[in-house]
This record gives C-alpha cells, sequence and structure tokens, in this order.
C-alpha cells in the first residue's frame, strides 16, 4: 500500500513535471533568453574571456540556437555546470540544453530521461608521452604510470584496454586537468591520458609542445552531443534542426558571410528550404522561416565555428579528422533537410 | 669623604665605573642568536637544518618570483618575453584580476561592490570596537538593506519594505508589551511576518510606481570571484551567531518540544557534510519548487552555508553556557531576572567571552569553506581560476592564479584572528 502511494506520487510528480517542461519554446520566448548549461571551464570549449563573455565551440552552439529562436545570439544566460551537476541541472529545468562535452552512451540516453539531439563533436580517449620516453605506440606502454582522472569513463577505458591487451599500468589519479598538467611536467607519470582534444589543448599550453607526442591509438569513442530533456518533441526539433543545419550549411557552402546573401534564394532547392526561401521549415519548428539564417549568421558554420575556436589556426590545434564532412572523409553527416 | 673607611678597608673606590659596553655574547643579535637559535647541541642541529630548508626554498622561489612578468596578454606572450628564464607570470593577475574580485559584474558597476565593501567595514566597526560612538551602530543595523541594495539594485523599495517588517515587529512588540511580556514576544515574530506576506509586495509595487529610484538590477549570476565568497561568508558568519546562540539556548530550553527541535536540527546538519547541503540547495531543491521558479542559487547556498553553520556555532556556544557555574544562573535568579534579562546581562556576557576562539574558528572555517560552492558550479575565485586556465590565452598557468587566491584568503583570515585575539585580551578581566 506504501509502496503504492509513493510510486503513484512519483508517477504524479513526473507527471506534473511532464507537461511542465512540454513548453520549453515558450518558456524561452517568454524568458527572452536561453538557459544554456556548459562546463566551468574547458579550453576552445567554453570559457569567459576577459570581458567575461563566454567564448568556444559549445558556446557557439548555444548562441547559434539562441539566434534561431530569439534574433539574438547574445540572449543566452550561461549556467556553468560540473560533471555531477549537469544532469540534475537540465533534468529540473534550470537549463533548457546541454552543451557541455557529454558523451553519448546508452544509460545517459535511455536511463537518465535525456535526449541527445546529434554529435557534436567526435572524440575519443588518446595518451601523450614525453619524446624522451622513445614510445611510439601505446602497445608499448607496459609497465607505464598513468595520470588518469578518477570517476570518469577514461578510467574504465583505460583499465579496459590494457586488460584487453595484456599490459600492466600504475595509475596516478588526479582530480582536475590543471592538476594533470602539473603531475605529468613534473614526471609523476609517464603518460596523461584523457581525450583527444583535452591532450591537444593540454600540449597547446606545454612551454615546449614538441617535446610531447600524442599516441595513434584512440581506445574509446567519445561522441560528444548537445542534449535536452525527453518529452518535449519540439524543443528537441528544434535543438538537433539547429545542429544539422549549420553542419549542412558547411556541406552546402552557406557562411556567415553569404548567408544573406543566399537567402533570398538560390539555385538549390536544399539550400533555399535550409534558408527558408523555399517551404515552411521554419515554421513547423514553431520559429520563424529564417531561422537558419540567423542560426548561421550568429557564429557561422559548423566549419566556420571549429575553425574559430578548435582549428588548426587555433592554440588549440586540432585537425578535422573524424570531424570533417562526410565528403572529405569524416563522421559530420545532417540528414537531408526535405 | 673616603675616610668614612679609612680604618677598615685598605681602598674604596669614590667615583663610579664608567659604563661599560656588555659582552659581545651578552648583547644584541649575538645574545639573542646564543638564546634562541642555538642554545644547545639539539637547537643548534635544528637551526641549521632549518636554515638549509628556508635557503632551498628560496633559491627555488625566489628566482621564479624575481623573474615576474607583469605585462603580457597571454602564457605564450609571457614565455616570449621570459626568453628561456625563470620567471612567474602574474601578468595573468593583471589581466584578470577583476574577474577574481568581481565576477562576471558588470565593470561599469565595480563601484557598488566596493562600495558595499567600505561601508561594510563602517557597518562593522563599531561592532568591533566597543570605543566608537554607539550611534554608529545605527548604520550597522540599516547596513544589510544598503548593501543588498547596492549589490543587487533594483528597486530602492524591496529593501525599504523588507526593512520596514522589523519596524512593524518592533513597533508591535512595543504596543503589545504594556499589556503582555509573552505576548510581546509573539507580537514581535507574527507583525513582520504578516507584514511580509501581505503588505510587503504591495507596497514594493506601489512605491515603485509613485516614485520608481534604484540603481541598475544586476542578477546573481553575474556575481562571482571573491564577491561571492565574501557575499556568502559574511552573510553566513553574521546570520550564523545570533541562530547559533538562539539554538544552544534552545538545547538547553526545560520546553520538551523546543529541546528536541533544537537537538534534531543541530544533530542532523552536524552529521551530513557542507558539500551534501550544497548539492541539496543546488540540485534537489529544484525538483520540489514549481517549475519556472527560480530561487536564487547564491541565496539557497546562503541559507544552506548558514544553517550548517549555525549548527556548529551552537554547539560551541553550549560549551561556554556549560564552563559557567551553576551559581551565576542562581545568582541571576535570585535578583528576580526573568529568563531574557538573565541571560542579556548575566549568562550571555559570559557565556560568549569563555567562547570567542571557538567562535572564531567555525568563522575562519566557515569563509573558507565557501570555495566549496565551486562544486555546484558557482564561480567563486577557484571555480573562476579553472574558467580562466581555461581560455585559449591562459592555459596552463597554475600557481600564479592559486598564489593570488591564497594571499586574497589570508589577508582575511588573518585579520579575524589577530581581531579575536585582541578581543581575547580585552576582555580578559577576570583570573581565569
Amino acid at each position: 500500500m506504501k509502496k503504492s502511494l509513493f510510486a503513484g506520487a512519483i508517477a504524479v510528480t513526473s507527471l506534473g513535471a511532464g507537461v511542465a517542461h512540454a513548453q520549453t519554446l515558450d518558456t524561452v520566448m517568454d524568458r527572452g533568453e536561453l538557459n544554456c548549461g556548459v562546463s566551468t571551464g574547458l579550453a576552445g570549449f567554453s570559457a569567459p574571456d576577459a570581458n567575461g563573455v563566454w567564448q568556444g565551440f559549445d558556446v557557439a552552439k548555444c548562441r547559434a540556437i539562441a539566434a534561431a529562436i530569439l534574433d539574438d545570439p547574445m540572449a543566452v544566460n550561461f549556467v556553468p555546470t560540473t560533471g555531477q551537476t549537469r544532469f540534475s541541472a537540465l533534468a529540473s529545468g534550470e537549463v533548457d540544453v546541454l552543451a557541455r562535452n557529454t558523451t553519448w552512451t546508452f544509460t545517459r540516453d535511455i536511463d537518465l530521461n535525456l535526449t541527445f539531439v546529434g554529435t557534436n563533436y567526435y572524440d575519443g580517449q588518446g595518451f601523450m608521452v614525453n619524446r624522451e620516453i622513445g614510445v611510439s605506440s601505446a602497445m608499448e606502454l607496459d609497465g607505464a604510470t598513468v595520470c588518469i582522472q578518477t570517476g570518469t569513463t577514461t578510467e574504465l577505458n583505460l583499465a579496459d584496454y590494457f586488460r584487453a591487451n595484456g599490459m600492466e599500468y600504475e595509475p596516478v589519479p588526479i582530480e582536475t586537468n590543471a592538476e594533470a598538467q602539473q603531475q605529468y611536467l613534473a614526471g609523476a607519470c609517464d603518460v596523461y591520458t584523457t581525450d583527444v582534444s583535452g591532450l591537444a589543448a593540454t600540449r597547446a599550453s606545454f612551454e615546449n609542445p614538441d617535446n610531447h607526442v600524442i599516441l595513434p591509438e584512440v581506445i574509446s569513442k567519445e561522441p560528444l552531443g548537445l542534449v535536452v530533456r525527453d518529452g518535449d518533441k519540439q524543443w528537441e526539433g528544434i535543438a538537433r534542426w539547429t545542429l544539422m543545419a549549420l553542419i549542412a550549411a558547411e556541406e552546402l557552402g552557406i557562411t556567415s558571410a553569404n548567408v544573406a546573401e543566399l537567402a533570398q534564394g538560390t539555385d538549390s532547392p536544399e539550400i533555399n528550404r535550409i534558408l527558408g526561401s523555399e517551404g515552411d521549415f521554419g515554421e513547423m519548428l514553431g520559429l520563424s522561416n529564417d531561422w537558419a539564417v540567423r542560426a548561421i549568421a550568429a557564429a557561422g558554420n559548423y566549419g566556420e565555428i571549429f575553425a574559430a575556436n578548435i582549428g588548426d589556426q587555433t592554440p588549440i590545434g586540432l585537425s578535422r579528422g573524424l570531424n570533417a564532412q562526410w565528403t572529405q572523409g569524416g563522421l559530420m553527416y545532417a540528414p537531408p533537410f526535405r | 669623604m673616603s675616610d668614612t673607611h679609612a680604618g677598615t678597608v685598605a681602598f674604596v673606590r669614590d667615583t663610579m665605573l664608567p659604563e661599560q659596553e656588555p659582552p659581545l655574547t651578552e648583547k644584541g643579535a649575538v645574545k639573542w642568536l646564543r638564546e634562541n637559535l642555538f642554545s644547545n647541541v639539539f637547537n643548534t642541529v635544528l637551526t641549521l637544518i632549518s636554515l638549509a630548508v628556508i635557503w632551498y626554498t628560496l633559491a627555488a622561489i625566489g628566482p621564479w618570483l624575481l623573474g615576474t612578468v607583469w605585462n603580457a596578454g597571454s602564457l605564450s606572450e609571457c614565455r616570449r618575453i621570459l626568453d628561456g628564464a625563470s620567471g612567474a607570470c602574474f601578468a595573468v593577475i593583471n589581466d584578470r584580476w577583476h574577474q577574481l574580485l568581481f565576477g562576471f559584474y558588470p565593470s561599469a558597476l565595480y563601484w557598488r561592490p566596493t562600495l558595499a565593501f567600505v561601508l561594510l567595514l563602517v557597518a562593522l566597526s563599531p561592532v568591533l570596537f566597543t570605543n566608537l560612538p554607539r550611534k554608529m551602530l545605527w548604520f550597522s543595523a540599516i547596513y544589510p538593506f544598503v548593501a543588498y541594495h547596492l549589490l543587487w539594485g533594483g528597486s530602492v523599495w524591496l529593501p525599504v519594505s523588507a526593512a520596514l517588517g522589523f519596524v512593524a515587529g518592533y513597533v508591535a512588540f512595543v504596543l503589545v508589551r504594556r499589556v503582555n511580556g509573552l505576548a510581546a514576544v509573539f507580537a514581535a515574530v507574527l507583525a513582520p511576518v504578516f507584514w511580509w506576506l501581505l503588505f510587503a509586495e504591495p507596497f514594493n509595487s506601489t512605491m515603485t510606481g509613485i516614485l520608481p529610484l534604484g540603481l541598475e538590477f544586476v542578477r546573481s549570476d553575474r556575481f562571482g570571484g571573491f564577491l561571492i565568497s565574501l557575499v556568502i561568508g559574511v552573510t553566513g558568519i553574521s546570520l550564523s551567531l545570533p541562530l547559533g546562540i538562539l539554538l544552544a539556548l534552545g538545547r538547553q530550553s526545560g520546553m520538551v518540544f523546543v529541546k528536541s527541535v533544537c537537538v534534531i536540527f543541530i544533530e542532523f546538519i552536524r552529521g551530513v557534510p557542507l558539500i551534501t547541503l550544497l548539492f541539496t540547495a543546488s540540485l534537489l531543491l529544484n525538483y520540489f519548487l514549481p517549475p519556472g521558479t527560480s530561487f536564487d542559487l547564491i541565496l539557497r547556498v546562503i541559507i544552506m552555508v548558514t544553517l550548517f553553520a549555525a549548527a556548529y556555532m551552537a554547539e560551541v556556544i553550549r560549551g561556554g553556557l556549560a564552563a559557567l557555574p551553576k551559581g551565576q544562573y542562581e545568582a541571576a535568579d535570585a535578583l528576580g531576572l526573568d529568563y531574557w534579562k538573565a541571560q542579556r546581562l548575566i549568562i550571555m556576557p559570559q557565556a560568549l567571552k569563555i567562547s570567542i576562539p571557538g567562535i572564531v574558528n567555525p568563522f575562519i572555517g566557515l569563509f573558507k569553506d565557501t570555495t566549496l560552492v565551486v562544486f555546484i558550479g558557482l564561480l567563486d575565485p577557484v571555480g573562476l581560476s579553472n574558467a580562466i586556465r581555461a581560455s585559449t590565452d591562459w592555459q596552463g598557468i597554475y600557481w600564479e592564479l592559486f598564489i593570488f587566491i591564497g594571499a586574497l584568503f589570508f589577508l582575511f583570515c588573518f585579520g579575524i584572528s589577530r581581531y579575536s585575539m585582541y578581543l581575547e585580551r580585552k576582555l580578559k578581566t577576570d583570573n581565569r
């Protein structure tokens, strides 16, 4: 009896929550601001600059969504979230969308009642070693001391990888990336392992980056995605198709520079459909038809955002790799706008 | 004159010897060194070891500190300026000090938190130093409202209507006191609650409609850095002391209900780590509140921190109360003082005096514990140091930020501790 009462209470609460959450778009429009959950600071992905304005690869996605909805890329309230608070912040409605390096996994998608709207960045776990050690492959790391952040999937991946290859390692547990840098540079560990994007960013900040090498092996799949709550198809659609519009824009050659011109109408029906001069895709999302024009104008297409924040020309210096367009041998592939 | 002793001793000195320098080993630095550093073999060995440690530390840190670069736009620029030499890069502080102090507070409005801080010192001084004019206490009483308005801004009538609640309580107390003492206490509690629930909001909106005065509103999520530590720390400290006193008295009370509420509260809070309470504030409360209500995160954190500190404070003060001889309580009763008068005039002054070192301890601890808010995503100085390190300019910088933050915290904590020593010396009038 007591149990069923409790279950009933839970059901009623979640029903209430579901109803309340169904209208995220209206809430955002009433508020005039998008609440976007980001990490508390991750080089190239999200960090406040000297003026307190958030910048980065994840941040740009939020700005694009805000531009699509509210016609103002700056109408975003960035809520810094930690690894522990991110999902609760989203589930409780404190943030509308989570654009924080979050790996798309089965349990997060199904068990936590969250929806991953698409992959924003394909990452994977790698290893960095000092060149002096003379290691050129992760298979030669038997017996190495490894700096590893505790309580993350990287820790489990590392254990799996070494076990599968019959090698031994000695973990040096560390808490943050900054601490890892200090430990690694001080020689407390031979190897530092985390996502390759993080390794590249860390290596770029060293005094002598050339003394360190990132090994070619990538031992895990880390598709980092944008996340929204379950139960609001409209909102899910806006987040998913804004991301897809940015990806498709790169494929079709729509940039922040020429988007206004192309929006007047072109010979390509797909460009016309995306930019709203043909069809009413924006209205289907509950927005105006030129939503994608605003989203692309905010920070550029996917390629432009990548190049400006984490690409070759930035201090982070990541190559496109898996994140290139499918036409260029990468995995970035937007479903057709039809 | 010297004849006096002529028959008894052969020679008597009749002039004073000129004063001589004390022997070299008995004066000045040499004497001090001999007495303090080289008084025996063991101490000599310890001294030499300590000197070696100091030397190695200085040799390691000294050149690094001396080579400091103060003006650069990024870590790589710093390194270019240093050109391979060892040196700190405090340019990051130069570049981001305003963020470490104020967070994302609009830079045009920095004068407001600064003014609030200066006024805080003014408001605190009559509380801390009794030889200042007592009239300054009036300013201390209105300071919380002034500070709120300065920091958050918005309509000036909001803090005014909040303050009027206390006025209502006082008026009710004075009016009802003529009838019944106990009823007056209840009236003093109920009147402000009534005011806040029923009249404060209409009053606020009416007055704002009539006379829209006020500073530009700054949202809580713009707060950060040391500002957040100070807001949480100072509010927590100043609210936890009265709350702790009430809890301590409640725990000693003969009334079963009051006593058990206080005991349960204190034991519950003391049994739970602060970080758990912070997570509760940031995560759990959101589920209980109706969707859409944004109950300010900083406010939630302040409440949790205050409750946490109050529970510890209650136990410290209970220790002071227990240390008082029973005769003091009986003497107060014998004088015919009622409960509150006895507490105010006899018990508390002595109990608090005994507890001063114990009271200061949780204060300092609380102030430093404010850095725990980094785990719920508030950007206090430690959180901001992560954020600053995540910018491509300053990625890879480490010690400089922590040295700066550590120095700031040291300044405050050391100040609090010195004041408590001053207070102890001043109040040391008995032979305890």
